[in-house]
């Protein structure tokens, strides 16, 4: 059977089963949490943009949130089949894209977006395998699901698995 | 108004024209800057879902340039002058009176100078802005990224995601004698800038 590549685009998330590939491409402070059961080799990938919803007031899109979009991907995994103690997770992204003064609140978003993901995975108790987070750069993510792999693609450097 | 997500046609027309006017005044900087006659394109105000956003640059891999400034005084926010990198080759090899071919030859000075150009037309934007309105609005200093589309354009995205599930974006289109060279402005007032903005306009909001 072939392999479908299932794009995730910005505040969006989705699952799939072995042995498609889930992508995102060009994340940049946003980040991309992936979840997968490595028996029944279901995952998701989540393109999270903010870290925390009970701090925003309009937060019906669930998957904007990394709090959120966590426990919405669970669900979508136990509906394909996945356990939930037996997931595991990687992360990428949380880039800062424009090198201003570290002490601004609204430009360390990438990293508050990285921390908050750690944090929501911390507490449901699911292991982080590898992370790729922070730095100044765009990050192109391939998540494949029948060895689970996070391929990471970046400008000018070569690819890198983790 | 509390966000995009349900803008009314008049309150449209209004961020409409501040893109023109404000792209208008861009235009002429630039073409003084350059030496060169520029036209500029009607500006076009979409309002788009983030799964949307990057895609208007040509997809979220395509590598593009990003100048950011932040925004002060009366209002506060941020405004992204963003162009492709072709169109940024193009302006250097203008400005510098250079003719390189590949992107990757360009050296400091002359990334140096797109950021100044990035400063010195997001400057005219807000200048016309400041004056229609007569709000006192200031700029940070520039920044700059060259990177995938979808990267730089999650910092605007970001913003607007505090707030609502669409993104504002005023596209205007730059054409030389020659070369057509595109260019964005992304004007991103944090939401209750929005508020003094259209009141200092006389519309309700």
């Amino acid at each position: 059977m072939a392999a479908n590549m299932i794009k995730v685009g910005m505040a969006d998330l989705n699952t799939c089963k072995s042995p498609d590939v889930l992508t995102t491409l060009g994340l940049g402070s946003c980040v991309g949490i992936i979840l997968y059961d490595p028996i029944t080799k279901v995952s998701g990938l989540a393109h999270v943009m903010l870290p925390d919803s009970t701090q925003i007031r309009n937060n019906s899109n669930v998957a904007k949130f990394a709090d959120t979009a966590i426990d919405q991907l669970i669900k979508d995994m136990e509906l394909l089949g996945a356990k939930r103690n037996r997931l595991v997770s990687k992360i990428a992204g949380g880039a800062q894209m424009f090198s201003f003064g570290s002490t601004n609140d609204l430009m360390r978003i990438g990293e508050r977006n990285a921390v908050a993901s750690k944090k929501k995975l911390d507490e449901l108790r699911i292991r982080l395998l590898s992370e790729d987070i922070g730095e100044n750069y765009g990050r192109t993510i391939e998540f494949y699901s029948e060895t689970g792999d996070l391929l990471i693609k970046t400008i000018g450097k070569p690819p890198k698995t983790i | 108004m509390d966000n995009f997500d349900n803008i009314d046609s008049v309150q449209m027309d209004i961020l409409k024209e501040i893109g023109n006017i404000g792209a208008g005044n861009a235009t002429t900087a630039l073409s003084q800057l350059i030496n060169r006659r520029i036209d500029m394109g009607i500006p076009v105000v979409k309002v788009l879902e983030f799964k949307d956003l990057s895609e208007v640059l040509g997809g979220a891999e395509n590598p593009i340039v990003g100048i950011l400034l932040g925004l002060e005084g009366d209002i506060s926010g941020m405004i992204m002058f963003v162009l492709e990198q072709s169109a940024a080759h193009i302006l250097i090899n203008m400005l510098m009176g250079k003719n390189i071919d590949n992107f990757e030859d360009f050296d400091e000075m002359d990334l140096s100078a797109l950021k100044e150009i990035g400063n010195i037309i997001s400057g005219a934007y807000l200048s016309s802005l400041s004056s229609l309105t007569s709000l006192r609005i200031l700029a940070t200093v520039p920044y700059m990224a060259i990177d995938m589309a979808g990267a730089i354009l999650s910092v605007p995205a970001i913003e607007f995601g505090k707030v609502g599930d669409k993104a504002l974006l005023i596209q205007t289109d730059f054409g030389g004698d020659r070369e057509n060279v595109f260019g964005y402005f992304i004007l991103i007032p944090d939401m209750p800038s929005y508020g003094i903005i259209l009141r200092s306009l006389g519309i309700d909001t």
